[in-house]
């Protein structure tokens, strides 16, 4: 069960602004995780804490294939993204790599800053702890639920020892 | 049921007889293609996964494009990582600075993507191979990674919206322009999840070049692909480029798709994407008094022979505005070698323009021409995002290589017709 602080943000959030092309040189982790969220809240990094969750609007994640985006969301500690929807790249990546997202959109549009809110990714409920209301996300295919749990494609090739 | 062109490539790669929109399937791959900025990452998990060799020597391509000729140290980091790993992998499509040009230029020109192939590439613009009748698409570093592994990937299959193509585009509209014009009327999240499916009488009308344009940026409209119905064309195209024999899919006819739109290019006038979305689009007549610092032209978008041919045909006995930085990059090697022989590198330089060897460069505000704050760009790249050329306070304004051209003899956004003498 996943439980934590919003951070909201509006409809097509770009992998430009989650992690500006001027940082992909970067490949320490760490540093890289530091200018998370930077050209759209600069003061993300400062007030994130681990568990804490994004809610946006729609297409979330839109641009760039890089994968350094989910992967700062990740490493900032966020524990998972709700939005209205993803972009397929992003959405795609964020699975791969063992980032929880739930595309909702009636959660993702009510949650404002700072609201309290927990979600179980395997069911897909999500409730809004500071408005008293509960949703339910879009469910999973049983393939993506199978590479969340090894939490990312990697372990799940892995672990499989023959192929995807 | 029938199946669209994208469906049917992908039941075919995944050895079954029929897909469904929204099933999840795993396809075997003919490419898996990665840059410096993606493969760093896709080389960590590769070894994660405990691969000790890629499944197809001759199926991976690695393009060092985007912080090169290397920008920085870190760049020059990354770059070795990849050369080194290309190396002791025996990648044989690795290609070195001399030989690399825009990776989504040089796959189809050096015929690694053919009609009916199954790609992927850990970058966005990865559709680009649509226009040859390939389903492509971009995904992140840990789908090359596995790629490059198993020769296989997952996908969960997309419906589609079918765009029906009449008429032929009018005096200084090419591909960017009807591209632009999609996107402006079904969004940035207009074809989510989806494939644009290209068919009708005027896709005869367009050049190779414009479909590479036009399937480039699908993933601007949140598309999973873009996808042209092969003619003789693409044929022609392919067998000039390629060895490896076409597969040509066509789409059923009761192929069922989300929405179908009709287009007359006869009426799409040059057209604007204003900041910060491809998405705010405006015909040339109404973007009104827009005075602009640097105009770029190039990228995996627009950085094609015919798109040089276009901006110096604009650009011929004309001097670019002393206030307007212009950059212009051909896209891979061949393109500049000839832009040379036909006499357009020089009418650049004559104009004012810097010409740059291929790279990705300013596009992602990388390198080679980065925005300061409160400059604005007409460039002929894909992403007016934020922060994408320089500075978070800088704008980018996307157009066409008639209309980038035009903009910077003149000093603001202005219509290839305005400045025509």
């Amino acid at each position: 069960m996943i439980k934590g602080r919003v951070f909201k943000y509006g409809d097509n959030v770009d992998t430009d602004v989650i992690i500006p092309a001027r940082y992909l040189n970067i490949t320490d982790k760490a540093e890289l995780a530091f200018h998370c969220m930077e050209d759209i809240d600069g003061d993300f990094v400062k007030m994130v804490k681990p568990g804490d969750i994004i809610a946006a609007g729609k297409n979330f994640g839109c641009g760039s294939s890089r994968e350094h985006a989910p992967l700062v969301i990740k490493l900032s500690g966020i524990n998972c993204i709700i939005a209205e929807s993803f972009a397929r790249i992003f959405f795609r990546n964020a699975i791969n790599i063992g980032l929880p997202i739930l595309e909702c959109a009636d959660a993702a549009r009510d949650m404002e800053n700072g609201d309290r809110v927990e979600a179980d990714i395997k069911t897909g409920r999500i409730t809004n702890i500071t408005k008293g209301r509960t949703y339910q996300a879009e469910s999973f295919p049983e393939f993506m639920q199978d590479i969340m749990k090894a939490e990312g494609l990697i372990n799940y090739v892995r672990d499989r020892g023959k192929g995807l | 049921m029938g199946m669209t062109m994208t469906q049917k490539i992908l039941a075919a790669h995944a050895g079954i007889e029929e897909v469904h929109p929204e099933q999840m399937i795993k396809a075997r791959l003919d490419l898996v293609l990665g840059n410096d900025i993606t493969t760093p990452a896709a080389i960590g998990e590769f070894n994660r996964i405990g691969a000790n060799r890629v499944f197809d020597k001759s199926k991976v391509a690695i393009v060092p494009d985007h912080f090169a000729p290397n920008k920085d140290i870190k760049s020059a980091e990354n770059c070795k990582q990849v050369r080194e790993f290309s190396g002791k992998m025996g990648i044989e499509n690795y290609f070195e600075i001399g030989q690399m040009g825009i990776e989504h230029a040089l796959i189809p020109e050096k015929g690694l993507a053919v009609p009916g192939d199954v790609i992927i590439g850990a970058d966005s613009h990865t559709c680009t191979y649509g226009a040859l009748g390939a389903f492509s698409t971009g995904t992140g570093s840990t789908d090359m990674a596995v790629g490059m592994a198993t020769g296989e990937a997952w996908f969960k299959v997309p419906g589609a919206i079918k765009f029906i193509l009449k008429g032929k585009p009018g005096k200084w509209v090419s591909g960017k322009d009807i591209i632009l014009h999609i996107i402006g009327m079904i969004g940035v999240d207009g074809a989510l999840y989806q494939s644009m499916e290209y068919s009708g009488d005027g896709v005869g009308n367009l050049s190779m070049d414009d479909r590479f344009t036009i399937a480039n940026m699908a993933v601007e409209a949140g598309a999973k692909n873009g996808i042209f119905e092969v003619d003789g064309k693409t044929l022609e195209y392919v067998s000039e480029h390629s060895e490896r024999a076409p597969k040509v899919f066509k789409a059923d006819a009761d192929a069922k798709y989300n929405r179908v739109i009709e287009i007359d290019m006869g009426t799409i006038k040059p057209t604007v994407a204003f900041p910060h979305l491809p998405e705010n689009t405006r015909s040339i007549d109404e973007v009104g008094d827009i005075r602009i610092d640097q105009v770029v032209i190039g990228s995996c978008t627009n950085g094609r022979l015919e798109d040089l041919r276009m901006a110096a045909k604009v650009l011929k006995g004309s001097k670019v505005s002393s206030s307007v930085r212009t950059i212009i990059i051909p896209a891979t090697q061949k393109i500049y070698l000839e832009a040379m022989k036909e006499g357009l590198l020089e009418i650049f330089i004559e104009a004012g323009a810097a010409v740059s060897t291929p790279t990705c460069g300013p596009c992602l505000g990388g390198h080679m021409g980065v925005l300061a704050k409160g400059e604005r760009a007409v460039a002929t790249t894909n992403r007016n995002f934020v922060g994408r050329m320089g500075h978070p306070e800088s704008e980018i304004y996307l157009a066409s290589p008639a209309v980038a051209a035009a903009s910077a003899i003149a000093g603001k956004i202005s219509s290839p017709e305005e400045v025509i003498r």
